[in-house]
């Protein structure tokens, strides 16, 4: 069997004809196998979806109870046969319940890796390499100018300007699904203890993992304080709010944002960011080509991001390697995921 | 350096100057000496390193990586030093960064919770063993090697050793340290070496806030600096009350400046006119020119910027006529067959890399003096203004140089007959050279030279400013107090283009406005914008749609930069013209008019 028989790229997503589902379709499917909770992977309407407990309970959370018409979930490890394929998830290291999708059939394998890094992040299940032929790879920042900088070290220049700028409200913009946590867990691992203050938007997602046994340390909501009292103090917002409105409630802000794009300076500036944090949940240009070889896969599948870069190297590594041109994927940091709530809670 | 880098990378960001000067002030009070010396310097461009060239830097990262990938990240980073700092290879990967399950498992054997203490914890050193299971010919171990790694340069031994590289050597070294350092590190280095810093931070900010450190005015750090080098022991250990204040050996040091405050039309009723005496004020640029005898009896001549920049260098032309013991302050201007130019020709010398001859004899420069801070070895400041007057002009007339003259007096008795001086200086005395005037300076008889701006002694008149109608076409969020206000703003005028009536930008404005007119601009922006990109909000800009602003500035040149063909100085919104539709706004024509008989905004 061919490779592109097990998986073929359609319009609604990577479709599984021998085993009837598509994998994080961009339109409502039949049958769908969702990798991880961000709203471009995991959309409402479908009729079945399959994915793991946590990215269950997160769609629940943003769609509510009905997002589709049954669940699923299924383990990391765990296999189950859909038609005649058989489906394995395995950790992606990306956010809280991220899964990298593994489709067997006969003795060929391909997995849809989702998003993925392999990097630690202490708030969920670190990423495994699942040796396979075909590994259908993210290329968010698939060029060798991203190299994401130690998280913690990131953290630490976040805590040494409130340090300086104590009269200053630090705004933090972070995605609110996977990235604001990660960004909490990691400020309390350096030994900052104060409250730590949460946009309306955060909240949810936030109390949920709180609620899987992550330990985050004394969360406030921003709503409600009063200006003066945040001086020196740490937000977490989603990055739209941080140049919107809402940030008028705040003495003097100055804007932090925590995503792997603050790498490139002319991005951080034209964001106005005033204090960028290279910290990001996707695998950095080091990461994906470690993993792409680490799979001993021999052809390489470039879905979302800078295709061409990754493409190109995985040919001079004697690879065979092609872009998928799926669309409807992007980067969550660019979702503008926060703009109903920041406008009505403006009071 | 890489405290250095941290510095830098930081400042890059930070808009505002307290908050730059604050970040400067806490590395200085951080690092040891002599790195935050050798800081200093940097940061007051002192330093330059002539064998470091981008070509070096280029062939460095070409040898190193695969043109294609490089030639696709250049292209999407856009700039150069950026580019090699964010490609150069290096794998020291931070220990226990990486994940310990990053191994070949079967599947089955997975971890089957998503529990975090799963999770390795962060101190755990972690080595990657990328086994290969069944086919891994491409398999490439990658161990965790950061112990092996030497330790990254200090910006002292970066210094010192580039000081005394020859240019042969610099590859290979510039090499070494790009292994051994981090990504900001390197960005760092590079713009250190090729001079290019670009950070938004003046010498006299840098200097400032070294000042900071020891409670101290940057006046006074001014005023010994001529005499300091790096990495400025002295300096600090005097900051630092560890030491007595340096003396300041330079024969020709600079003394801090007196500047002038903008009357205003209530301010005339409280003063006399029998106090004051007037001059032009000049639209060229604002120079302190010192001369005095070193240690061997040789004459030693500086020029200096309003905030005590060194720029003899530019102005080679000039220092032969300076030939006396003194300091005059004064302005700096072109004079071509006798006439001022106006500060248009003036910028023709201005920011050159290289004075060459072509260039002093095609704009040649000339002193117009207008006080005397010192006279041979006798400081002047304490004098009355008239009493520093005279001395002026009997030093001016033994210096007897045609490169320098006296800025001539504008005699008046009332306020009005000022008012019609400044209105017409042609006819009231300026002559020919009345392009070049862009006001009149008020200097109460009695004053002694106090540096700074104090309020009283000294006040500047200037002419009305241009004014135009314009059409917002865009907006921009501020930085820190303003983040959220759509506080910058690009301004257009019609022009006829391709048959078509359309809105041609000709400036962008800051400021100008009250805090209640902010909040009305940017609560229109709001509403109106028709579209976004990234940062920056188009506003709806039809014949009948928009908001008209009304903009003052003080000059036009030409500019080869702007679509329009045309660059504002100091432009502002003076007025929001509700009351206007966008159709009535100015013309293209109108600017293009002005152009020639222009004015622009000088040295107080």
């Amino acid at each position: 069997m061919r490779p592109q028989d097990l998986l073929t790229p359609m319009s609604a997503g990577l479709c599984c004809k021998p085993g009837g589902f598509h994998i994080d379709p961009v339109r409502p499917v039949e049958r769908a196998v969702i990798t991880h909770g961000h709203s471009d992977h995991a959309r409402p309407g479908h009729g079945t979806v399959l994915a793991t407990q946590e990215t269950l309970d997160l769609m629940r959370l943003r769609y509510g109870d009905n997002f589709a018409g049954s669940m699923q979930a299924l383990r990391y490890g765990e296999s189950i046969r859909l038609g005649e394929v058989t489906v394995t998830f395995h950790p992606a290291g990306h956010v809280l319940g991220a899964a990298q999708v593994a489709v067997t059939q006969g003795g060929l394998r391909i997995v849809a890796s989702g998003d993925y890094k392999d990097v630690r992040d202490p708030t969920c299940t670190p990423f495994e390499v699942v040796p396979c032929d075909v590994f259908i790879t993210e290329a968010t920042f698939g060029l060798p100018v991203f190299r994401h900088a130690d998280a913690a070290a990131e953290v630490e220049k976040l805590l040494s300007s409130a340090a300086l700028f104590p009269e200053r409200a630090h705004l933090v913009g972070a995605y609110s699904l996977g990235k604001a946590q990660r960004v909490i867990a990691l400020i309390r691992e350096a030994g900052y203890d104060s409250p730590i203050y949460l946009h309306g938007a955060m909240e949810a997602i936030t109390d949920y993992y709180v609620s899987r046994g992550i330990a985050l340390g004394d969360l406030r909501p921003v709503r409600g304080m009063a200006k003066a009292d945040l001086a020196g103090t740490i937000t977490l917002a989603p990055p739209s709010a941080t140049s919107d409105l809402w940030t008028r409630r705040f003495p003097d802000p100055l804007t932090a944002f925590a995503s792997g794009w603050m790498r490139v300076r002319a991005r951080a500036r034209q964001r106005g960011v005033e204090l960028p944090l290279v910290i990001s949940d996707h695998a950095d240009w080091d990461g994906l080509t470690r993993t792409v070889a680490a799979t001993g896969a021999g052809e390489i599948w470039v879905t979302h991001g800078q295709e061409d870069a990754l493409v190109h190297w995985c040919a001079t590594q004697g690879l065979t390697a092609r872009p998928l041109a799926l669309v409807g994927y992007g980067d969550e940091d660019s979702e503008d995921d926060s703009a109903a709530p920041s406008a009505s809670d403006a009071s | 350096m890489n405290r250095f880098a941290e510095l830098l990378d930081r400042l890059a960001y930070e808009p505002g100057r307290n908050n730059k000067l604050r970040l400067i002030t806490a590395y200085f009070s951080e690092t040891p000496d002599p790195d935050r010396g050798y800081a200093l310097a940097a940061l007051t461009g002192t330093l330059s390193f002539k064998h470091a060239k981008a070509g070096v830097i280029r062939d460095l990262i070409a040898e190193r990586t695969d043109p294609t990938l490089f030639a696709l990240s250049y292209d999407y980073v856009g700039d150069l030093s950026e580019t090699v700092a964010l490609m150069w290879p290096s794998s020291p990967l931070p220990a226990g960064e990486r994940s310990a399950k990053a191994a070949g498992l079967e599947p089955g054997e997975g971890d089957q919770s998503a529990r975090r203490d799963d999770t390795p914890s962060p101190a755990a050193p972690t080595r990657i063993d990328l086994s290969p299971a069944g086919r891994g010919e491409n398999i490439v171990a990658v161990a965790a090697r950061r112990h092996n790694n030497p330790p990254p340069p200090t910006l002292t031994e970066v210094v010192a050793t580039l000081r005394t590289l020859g240019k042969a050597e610099l590859p290979a070294q510039l090499a070494r340290w790009l292994d051994e350092l981090d990504e900001t590190g390197r960005w760092a280095l590079l713009k250190l070496v090729t001079g290019g810093m670009r950070i938004g931070v003046s010498a006299r900010l840098a200097k400032t806030a070294a000042a900071a450190l020891g409670n101290k005015d940057a006046h006074d750090v001014e005023l010994i600096w001529p005499g300091l080098a790096p990495p400025y022991l002295d300096l600090f250990a005097w900051l630092e009350g560890r030491a007595d204040k340096p003396i300041n050996r330079d024969p020709a040091p600079f003394r801090p400046v007196m500047l002038a405050h903008a009357i205003e039309d209530a301010d005339f009723s409280t003063l006399d006119a029998a106090d004051f005496a007037a001059e032009w004020k000049w639209d060229g640029i604002r120079i302190q020119a010192v001369s005095g005898r070193d240690d061997r009896g040789h004459i030693a001549t500086r020029l200096y910027s309003r905030t005590g920049e060194d720029i003899t260098r530019s102005f080679p032309d000039l220092v032969p006529s300076l030939h006396l013991p003194g300091a005059i302050d004064g302005e700096l201007l072109v004079v071509r067959g006798g006439r001022v130019q106006s500060f248009n020709v003036l910028q023709q010398r201005l920011n050159r890399k290289a004075v060459t001859p072509k260039l002093m004899k095609e704009f040649p420069i000339h002193l117009r003096a207008y006080d005397l801070l010192a006279d041979g070895d006798n400081d002047l400041r304490e004098l009355p203004f008239t009493e520093r007057r005279v001395r002026l002009e009997t030093f001016v007339a033994a210096l007897d140089d045609p490169r320098i003259d006296l800025s001539p007096q504008v005699p008046f008795a009332t306020w009005d007959e000022l008012a019609a001086a400044r209105a017409d200086p042609t006819s009231a005395g300026a002559g020919t050279d009345a392009e070049a005037v862009e006001g009149v300076m008020l200097k109460r008889r009695d004053g002694p030279y106090l540096p700074g701006r104090p309020k009283g002694p000294w006040w500047k008149w200037k002419r009305d400013p241009h004014v135009i109608d314009a059409v917002l076409m865009y907006a921009q969020r501020g930085h820190g107090k303003r983040s959220s206000y759509y506080s910058d703003y690009t301004f257009g005028v019609w022009t006829n283009a391709d048959g078509a009536e359309q809105l041609v930008p000709v400036g962008k404005a800051y400021f100008g406005f009250t805090d209640e007119e902010l909040l009305q601009i940017d609560r229109f922006v709001r509403r109106n914008t028709t579209e976004t990109f990234g940062p920056v909000r188009h506003v709806v800009h039809e014949p009948d749609q928009g908001l008209v602003l009304e903009i003052a500035f003080e000059g036009l040149q030409r500019s080869a930069r702007h679509k329009s063909g045309i660059a504002m100085r100091f432009p502002r919104i003076s007025r929001l013209r509700w009351d206007k539709p966008p159709r009535e706004a100015d013309r293209l024509d109108a600017l293009e008019r002005m152009l020639t008989s222009e004015t622009a905004a000088g040295g107080y």
